[in-house]
């Protein structure tokens, strides 16, 4: 067990939860509750500390509880930390949150039947993330119902310990001891030139599960203070694509390197070419940029990431995405980066 | 292309597909669609630039077929009549129709329609049906209404299977929440389809035709069928 995966878990948001003024039936207004919320749990497991203390004010009328920012519905299945990360490019503490009991926008947010329904959004977001990274969700489907329950009751409980028991039955990444260790002892050796070569040995190939939220600017800021606000959904680009790692990635493979594989739109000349029709096409553009006399190297990149954020934190972007995956992944196994890219003015349409 | 192909060829083929084959898979499905379905509204190819500022380099987007109508019938008439229709399909008297013309002008009738989006997963390496369904003055229907409009198969693994047969998922381009056919065992079934006929053992082949085989299959989930020439012409250009 990792000290890094260790504080993951611990990980908390203090969040000052206030109740819309909708639905405020006594003078005066009820006074905001303080809830401390687990980066990796999920918004609507909160409901049993908040519910009792907003609920001799509320209105008559059946429970729909959803939760806003600034006036954002939030998404409830997308862990607490990383719309906290997203949302609050410049961390507010505490996180002013408006919770509702009615009016649930069921236009543009997913319906939640509770602690069911973020359940069973993490029992699905996990056979996904097993089929991304073995091939097949079998070890999922085929978890023993005590195993399930158990599973579910360490992330609802954050219990680390018991969680990497139940979860070493999927076999995700059998080698996770040993290579975090070895990635572990890289990094204390990092300031010898033989670093390199240890990282090199380790780097396995294979699938990663990543869900990546993308928040493209055009303007230049340079304090988070300035950051523009996402007010609205449609800003934020949610890309659910896995990285692949091959065995032609035998040097280093950074952070750097993993977020522009994700995202090729941006950063074209580091796509990794897989098929041939591809290949033929990007043969094809860089034949024309060579031959345009205006173009360079920096012209294929029409884009800058501004930051990387991964449970709070913004790695340097030239740390293994390995050691990254291994200390920074949420209980489902999926790797949810915040990332901000600059975008040229010239490449706006 | 051919060390590509010969490549393929070796590796046994694991009932996946990558995002540029269901591209082309995509164009043979609509194209097919058109020919043996001319009643039907088509699927169209919606480009999608997730992107706003940046024009995208590489062609992403979906398949779409929209507002395919479910005319309600009698519990008697019900059972037989289960399966989705197009408005166009009362209008076509060369083709057996199902129902009175007159039916579409009851107003005892409820119309429930449809819009299917046919979505590359890049995690299961599949395409997947996402749907949802609305009443005629754009209300949406809850799941517990969809079920009723669903073949009685369908709809006895959906109240078995309430969390992951049929779930409540965003859609991936629109933002919006939407219903999705749960895709894990796709691979593995699609891999069992074009397993035991040797003769259609060919990788370009069964990457053109993936989406009509696919669809074959998952279209009678929702009560659309395919007709049996669509796929008649993937046996007849095999042999």
């Amino acid at each position: 067990m990792s000290s890094a995966q260790k504080q993951v878990w611990e990980g908390a948001i203090p969040l000052q939860i206030h109740l819309h003024e909708s639905e405020v039936t006594t003078l005066p207004p009820p006074p905001p509750a303080l809830v401390l919320a687990p980066r990796i749990g999920y918004l609507p497991l909160l409901i049993s500390l908040v519910k009792p203390h907003f609920s001799s004010t509320l209105p008559p009328g059946l429970d729909a509880v959803w939760f806003d920012y600034k006036g954002l519905p939030l998404k409830w299945y997308i862990p607490t930390g990383v719309l906290f990360d997203l949302l609050c490019v410049e961390p507010e503490r505490p996180w002013n949150l408006t919770v509702h009991f009615r009016g649930y926008p069921s236009n543009v947010l997913l319906p939640c039947e509770g602690e069911d329904s973020v359940k069973w959004s993490f029992i699905n977001s996990l056979k996904e993330a097993a089929y991304v990274i073995n091939g097949n969700s079998k070890n999922v489907m085929n978890m023993s119902q005590p195993d399930q329950v158990e599973l579910w009751s360490s992330v609802l409980n954050g219990n680390l310990e018991i969680y990497r028991r139940v979860a070493s039955k999927l076999k995700l990444g059998t080698s996770e001891d040993e290579y975090t260790e070895n990635v572990s002892s890289v990094l204390i050796k990092s300031p010898q030139s033989t670093g390199d070569a240890d990282v090199t040995g380790q780097v396995k190939t294979g699938r990663i599960p990543v869900r990546l939220y993308l928040w493209t600017v055009n303007e230049e800021f340079d304090d988070f203070e300035d950051a523009p606000q996402i007010d609205n959904w449609d800003k934020v680009s949610y890309i659910n694509r896995p990285v692949e790692l091959h065995k032609e990635d035998g040097k280093y493979f950074s952070l750097n390197d993993a977020v522009k594989r994700i995202l090729p739109e941006f950063f074209p000349e580091n796509s990794f070419v897989i098929e041939g029709n591809t290949n033929i096409n990007q043969s094809g553009e860089e034949g024309e940029r060579s031959s345009d006399p205006g173009s360079s190297c920096n012209a294929a990149e029409i884009a800058e990431i501004k930051f990387v954020r991964i449970q709070g934190i913004e790695p340097v972007l030239d740390i293994p995405f390995s050691w990254v995956v291994n200390n920074f992944v949420n209980p489902e196994y999926f790797l949810h980066m915040c990332v901000c890219l600059k975008v040229n003015a010239n490449a706006v349409q | 292309m051919d060390l590509k192909g010969a490549v393929k060829e070796i590796i046994p083929w694991d009932g996946t597909l990558s995002s540029t084959d269901f591209l082309l898979s995509a164009r043979t499905f609509s194209e097919k669609w058109k020919m043996f379905n001319p009643s039907f509204p088509p699927w169209h190819w919606i480009p999608c630039s997730k992107h706003h500022l940046v024009a995208s380099h590489k062609v992403e987007g979906y398949l779409s077929l929209d507002n395919m109508c479910h005319i309600k019938k009698s519990c008697e008439e019900e059972e037989s009549n289960r399966s989705l229709t197009s408005k166009e399909e009362s209008n076509n008297s060369q083709r057996e129709e199902p129902f009175d013309c007159g039916t579409l002008v009851c107003p005892e009738h409820e119309v429930n329609h449809y819009d299917f989006h046919i979505i590359y997963s890049s995690s299961y390496r599949v395409p997947v049906l996402y749907f949802r369904s609305y009443h005629s003055d754009g209300q949406l229907l809850p799941l517990n209404e969809i079920e009723k409009d669903l073949p009685g198969h369908s709809a006895k693994i959906l109240s078995e299977s309430k969390w992951t047969f049929i779930t409540h998922e965003e859609h991936p381009y629109l933002n919006r929440p939407w219903y999705k056919l749960h895709p894990c065992g796709t691979s593995e079934w699609m891999k069992l389809l074009y397993e035991g006929d040797s003769s259609l053992n060919r990788n370009g082949f069964i990457i053109e035709h993936y989406l009509v085989s696919w669809f074959s299959v998952i279209g009678q989930v929702v009560g659309l069928k395919i007709p049996l020439e669509m796929l008649d012409t993937v046996v007849s250009n095999a042999s």
